[in-house]
C-alpha cells in the first residue's frame, strides 16, 4: 500500500475502531444489566416476606417448621437449607473420587481410550436433560434403594446419587484439564527419582493440582445446589430434617418447584418461596467467591 | 485502497445484516405485543391482523387460559375443537398451577384463569371479588393404596388418623401387618386442599417421612410401587396399578358424586375478570355446552357440571 | 507393602473405577435408548401429541425445540461474541474488569430455576411478552451468554500473539484485526463450543416451564410467515419443547401410552444431543484441518 493513501484511510479507520468499541461495550453492558436486574427483582420479591409480611429473618433461617397454609403460618426454611447442603455435598463426595480416577485414567494411564471413548461419553452425560435424570432416578435408583435399605427409597441418598451423575462431567472435565496442564517436568523429575506412577500421582500430581481439583468440586456443588427437577422427583419433599439418608426430605429448589405455581403472586406463601430463591441466589455468590479464592491460590 | 474499501463494504454488509436481524426480531415482538394489548383491553372487536380470517369467522380475538394443570388437558382439548369451528379465534392454554392462573387473570395477563379451588382461597377478598366464576366440570378424588395392603374401605376417622400419623400400620384398619407410607401433595396444592376439606374435614401437617409430590403421574407411580403406600388421585388417573378405596363404604364413582353421596369432589373453575368479551364468552359457553360436557368432559374422566344434583358454595356448604 | 505393589493396586483401582463409571454411563444411556427406541417411528416424530388417546407424537415439540434453539443462538451469538471480544481485547486490567468477570461467573452458575422465575416475573409479566418462544429464547440467552463469552475469550486467547501484532503493525485497526485476523483463527473453537452449548440448552426444562409455556397451539406447517399466529415461525406463540413435554407427560399425562411417549421422547432428546456433540467434533476437526492446511 502506498503512503499517500494514509490520510484517506484514517477516517474510516477511526470510525471502524469506534464501531468495534461501542458494539462490544453494548454487549457487555447488556450482560451487566441483566445480572443486576435479576438480583434486584429476586431480592425485592424475596425481601418482601420480611418487609411486607413481617416474617423475621431469624425465623426463616433457623425455623424447623414449614407450614405456610396453616392458620398460624410458619416459615422455617432450615430443613430445606439442610437438605440442599447435605444432598449437594454428599453428591460431591461421591463424584469427586470418581471424577479424579477417570481424569487420571484419561491423562496418565490411557490417553487414547480416554480421548476416543471416555471423553465423548462424559460430554454426552452433560447433555442429558435433568428431567431424564430425574425419571431414571425415580424408575431405577428409588426402587433399588427401597429394596436394599429400610425406608421408601426416596431421600438424601437417592437425591445425591442422581446429582453425583449430573455433576460428574463438570468435575471430571476440570480435573482432566488440571492434570493435562501440569508441567511434564514435574512428573518426569519424580519418575527420574525412581518414584512409581502411583507415588508420583499421590505425592506430586494430587497436591499440585489440588486447588484446581477443589475448583471443580465447588463448581459441582454449586450445580447440584441449584438443580431442581431431577432432585424433586427423588427426594420425597417432606419439609423435615430427616433421621436417615433414606427418609423423605426437601431441598430449597424442590420446595420452590413444588409450590411456586400453586400460590398466587403477592401472597405470603408465594413471597416465602421467593425468599428461598433469594437464599439460593446468595449461595451462588458464595460459591463463586470460594471458586475465585481457590483460583487465586492456584496461581501462586 | 480498493482492498480497504471492499473490506469496509463487507464489514458494513455484515453489520447491516446483524442489525436488520435484530431489528426485525424486535419489530415482530413489538407488533405482536400491541396486538395482544389491544385484544386484552378491547373486546372481540379488534381484528387480529395476523389471523387469516375466512368463512365462519365472525368471532375473533386471542384468548390465553392459564392455570391449573389438572384442568389443562380438558381446556386444551376443547380449545382445539373450538378453534376448528371459529378460525378467527386463537386460544392458548397454559399450565403453571392454580395460583399462577388466578394471578394472571387478576392482573389482566390472561383472559381466563383455570383453578382447582375457589379464588377466595388463593387471592385476597378484594381481588377475588373482581373475578367471575365459571364452573365447567367437577373432579372427584379417591384415596388410593398400593395393591398389597388388603384394605378396600376406610372411614373418615380412619383416614384422619392415617394422615395425622395416629395410625401407622395397616393392621390397625383391617389390613395386613405393614407400615403405612403416606404419599401426599404439597400444602399449596388444590388437590390436597380438596381432599383435606371434604375427606378429612381438617387440615393436616406434613409428617416426617411422608412423601410429597405435586404431579398426579408421579403420585400414581410412587403409590403403585411403594409397599404400604396411600395417596389420593383424581378419578381420571385411576387404573389397575393401584387400589381405589371406598370412603365410608361409598364407591368413588360418577353416580355417587352426582347424587352427592360421595363428598370428595371439587369444581374446576375458569375465572374471568369481570364479564368476558365475546370470544371468551363463546368459548366458555362452548365449554358448558351439551356437546362438550357429554363428550370431552366424560372422556377425560371429569364429571359434567350439569349432571350434579347437588351444589356447593365457596364455604363448602352443600345444597340440593 | 512395596511401592511397586502399591502402584499396581492403585492402577488396578483406578482402572476398575473408571471401568465402573464407563459401565454406569453406558448403562444409563442404554437404559434410556433401550426403553425409547422401540417407540420411535416416523409417525411419532411428526404427529402432534394426543391428550387422552393412544398414538400421540412429538412433532410440534421437536420443531419447537429446534426453533427455540435457533432463536436463542441468533440472540446469543452476536451478543456473546461481542462481550467476549470486549473482555479479551478491550477491557483494561483493573478492578472494573475483574468485577465484570465476576458478574459473568455468577451468571453462569445461576440455578436454572432462578432464571426461570426471573423470566416469569420480568420477561413474561413485566415486558408482557407472555408465554412465548421469544420469552423462552431470552431466558435461555441468560444461560447461554456467559458460556458464549467464555468460549469466545478462550478462542481469542488461542490466537498466536504474533499474528495479532503483525496485523496491527501493518496499520490495520484493532477492530479490523479482531474481525479479520483473530476471529477466523478462533472460529473452530468458538463454533464447536457454541454447538456444545446448544446441546446443553436443548435439554433445559426448568427455566422454560415458566417462560416458553407448556402448551403448543395448533400449527399450520404450510404457513411460514412469522407474523401469522398459526405459523410455526411466529416467535410470539407459546411453545412446549421436548424436555418440557417429557416433564409434562411424566407428571400429568393422561394418555394410556404416556410412559412410552416419555421414554421415546427421552431417547430422541439423547440422540439429538449426541448428534450435536458429534457435529461439534467433526466441524472442529474439519475447520482445524482447513485452516492449518491453507496457511
Amino acid at each position: 500500500m502506498k503512503k499517500s493513501n494514509d490520510r484517506e484511510v484514517a477516517t474510516p479507520h477511526l470510525a471502524e475502531e469506534w464501531v468495534g468499541k461501542v458494539y462490544t461495550f453494548i454487549c457487555i453492558l447488556f450482560l451487566i444489566i441483566t445480572i443486576f436486574s435479576m438480583v434486584y427483582f429476586v431480592a425485592s420479591k424475596g425481601l418482601s416476606t420480611f418487609i411486607v409480611n413481617g416474617v423475621s429473618v431469624k425465623d426463616l433461617l433457623t425455623g424447623l417448621k414449614w407450614k405456610p397454609d396453616s392458620d398460624t403460618p410458619l416459615f422455617g426454611a432450615l430443613p430445606f437449607i439442610f437438605g440442599s447442603f447435605s444432598t449437594s455435598i454428599l453428591a460431591a463426595i461421591i463424584a469427586a473420587p470418581l471424577g479424579f480416577c477417570a481424569a487420571v485414567f484419561m491423562v496418565e494411564l490411557s490417553p487414547k481410550i480416554g480421548r476416543t471413548f471416555m471423553q465423548p461419553v462424559i460430554e454426552l452425560l452433560a447433555g442429558i436433560p435433568s428431567v431424564v435424570y430425574g425419571f431414571v432416578g425415580l424408575s431405577v435408583i428409588v426402587p433399588l434403594f427401597r429394596d436394599i435399605f429400610p425406608g421408601q427409597g426416596v431421600g438424601i441418598a437417592a437425591g445425591s446419587l442422581v446429582l453425583a451423575f449430573m455433576i460428574l462431567p463438570t468435575i471430571t472435565t476440570i480435573a482432566t484439564d488440571a492434570l493435562a496442564s501440569l508441567p511434564s517436568g514435574l512428573k518426569e523429575g519424580s519418575y527420574a527419582l525412581g518414584a512409581t506412577r502411583w507415588q508420583t500421582i499421590y505425592r506430586i500430581v494430587l497436591p499440585t493440582t489440588l486447588p484446581a481439583q477443589m475448583t471443580g468440586i465447588v463448581l459441582g456443588i454449586a450445580r447440584a445446589f441449584g438443580e431442581a427437577l431431577a432432585v424433586q422427583m427423588v427426594i420425597g419433599n417432606a419439609p423435615h430434617i430427616p433421621h436417615s439418608l433414606f427418609e423423605s426430605t426437601s431441598t430449597l429448589t424442590s420446595a420452590i418447584t413444588l409450590s411456586m405455581g400453586n400460590t398466587a403472586m403477592g401472597s405470603v406463601q408465594n413471597n416465602a418461596l421467593w425468599s428461598l430463591a433469594l437464599i439460593l441466589m446468595m449461595m451462588t455468590f458464595v460459591f463463586v467467591f470460594i471458586i475465585r479464592w481457590l483460583e487465586g491460590r492456584k496461581k501462586l | 485502497m480498493k482492498v480497504w474499501k471492499g473490506n469496509l463494504l463487507k464489514m458494513k454488509k455484515s453489520l447491516i445484516v446483524t442489525m436488520a436481524l435484530t431489528l426485525s426480531l424486535s419489530l415482530a415482538a413489538c407488533g405482536n405485543n400491541t396486538n395482544n394489548g389491544a385484544n386484552n383491553g378491547n373486546a372481540a372487536a379488534t381484528n387480529n391482523a395476523s389471523t387469516n380470517n375466512t368463512a365462519s369467522a365472525d368471532l375473533s380475538g386471542s384468548i390465553l387460559a392459564s392455570g391449573s394443570t389438572a384442568l389443562q388437558p380438558l381446556v386444551d382439548q376443547v380449545s382445539k375443537e373450538f378453534m376448528d369451528k371459529n378460525s378467527g379465534v386463537s386460544i392458548q392454554v397454559q399450565g403453571g398451577g392454580s395460583g399462577t392462573g388466578l394471578t394472571q387473570v387478576s392482573e389482566g395477563q390472561a383472559q381466563i384463569g383455570n383453578s382447582d379451588v375457589f379464588a377466595e382461597e388463593k387471592l385476597d377478598a378484594a381481588k377475588a371479588a373482581e373475578l367471575v366464576d365459571h364452573q365447567v366440570a367437577v373432579v372427584a378424588m379417591a384415596a388410593v393404596t398400593n395393591k398389597d395392603v388388603g384394605v378396600d374401605n376406610l372411614t373418615k376417622q380412619q383416614l384422619v388418623d392415617i394422615f395425622t400419623g395416629k395410625i401407622t400400620n395397616w393392621k390397625d384398619v383391617g389390613g395386613k401387618d405393614e407400615k403405612i407410607q403416606i404419599v401426599n401433595r404439597p400444602s399449596s396444592s388444590g388437590t390436597r386442599a380438596t381432599f383435606e376439606k371434604f375427606a378429612l374435614g381438617t387440615k393436616t401437617e406434613d409428617l416426617a417421612g411422608s412423601i410429597q409430590e405435586d404431579a398426579s403421574g408421579t403420585v400414581k407411580k410412587l403409590v403403585s410401587e411403594t409397599p404400604g403406600a396411600i395417596g389420593y388421585l383424581a378419578l381420571s388417573y385411576l387404573d389397575d396399578s393401584v387400589t381405589s378405596l371406598k370412603y365410608e363404604g361409598v364407591d368413588a364413582n360418577e353416580d355417587n358424586v352426582a347424587k352427592g353421596t360421595y363428598p370428595v369432589w371439587a369444581y374446576e373453575h375458569m375465572y374471568t375478570k369481570g364479564e368476558p368479551d365475546a370470544a371468551t364468552k363463546a368459548f366458555l359457553d362452548y365449554m358448558v355446552s351439551e356437546e362438550v360436557q357429554n363428550g370431552d368432559v366424560v372422556e377425560l374422566g371429569y364429571i359434567p357440571a350439569s349432571k350434579m344434583e347437588v351444589k356447593r358454595d365457596a364455604a363448602g356448604a352443600v345444597t340440593k | 507393602m512395596s511401592a511397586k505393589t502399591a502402584d499396581k493396586i492403585a492402577t488396578g483401582v483406578i482402572v476398575f473405577i473408571t471401568g465402573l463409571i464407563a459401565l454406569a454411563l453406558i448403562g444409563l444411556l442404554g437404559y434410556i435408548l433401550f426403553r425409547g427406541l422401540g417407540h420411535i417411528s416416523w409417525h411419532f416424530l411428526t404427529s402432534p401429541p394426543e391428550t387422552i388417546r393412544k398414538g400421540g407424537g412429538i412433532g410440534p415439540q421437536l420443531f419447537n425445540s429446534l426453533f427455540l434453539l435457533v432463536l436463542t443462538m441468533v440472540i446469543t451469538v452476536p451478543l456473546g461474541i461481542g462481550a467476549g471480544i470486549y473482555m479479551s481485547e478491550y477491557a483494561k486490567a483493573g478492578k472494573i474488569t475483574s468485577a465484570i468477570r465476576l458478574v459473568v461467573e455468577v451468571l453462569s452458575s445461576f440455578p436454572s430455576i432462578i432464571v426461570g422465575l426471573f423470566g416469569l416475573l420480568v420477561i413474561v409479566n413485566k415486558f408482557n411478552l407472555g408465554f412465548s418462544l421469544l420469552s423462552g429464547a431470552l431466558a435461555l440467552t441468560i444461560f447461554n451468554l456467559p458460556l458464549m463469552v467464555r468460549i469466545t475469550e478462550q478462542g481469542l486467547r488461542s490466537v498466536p500473539v504474533q499474528q495479532k501484532e503483525a496485523s496491527l503493525a501493518l496499520g490495520i485497526s484493532k477492530w479490523k484485526t479482531i474481525r479479520s485476523v483473530q476471529l477466523p483463527i478462533a472460529l473452530p473453537i468458538v463454533l464447536s463450543g457454541s454447538i456444545l452449548a446448544a446441546g446443553r440448552i436443548f435439554g433445559e426444562a426448568a427455566a422454560l416451564l415458566f417462560t416458553a409455556g407448556m402448551s403448543s397451539p395448533r400449527l399450520d406447517f404450510s404457513d411460514w410467515n412469522p407474523l401469522h399466529s398459526d405459523s410455526p415461525l411466529n416467535p410470539m406463540r407459546p411453545a412446549e419443547t421436548l424436555a418440557v413435554h417429557i416433564w409434562k407427560v411424566n407428571s400429568e399425562g393422561l394418555a394410556p401410552d404416556a410412559t412410552q411417549i416419555a421414554a421415546g421422547a427421552s431417547a430422541v432428546l439423547i440422540i439429538t444431543v449426541l448428534l450435536f456433540n458429534l457435529g461439534a467434533r467433526a466441524l472442529g476437526r474439519y475447520m482445524h484441518n482447513k485452516f492449518t492446511a491453507s496457511k
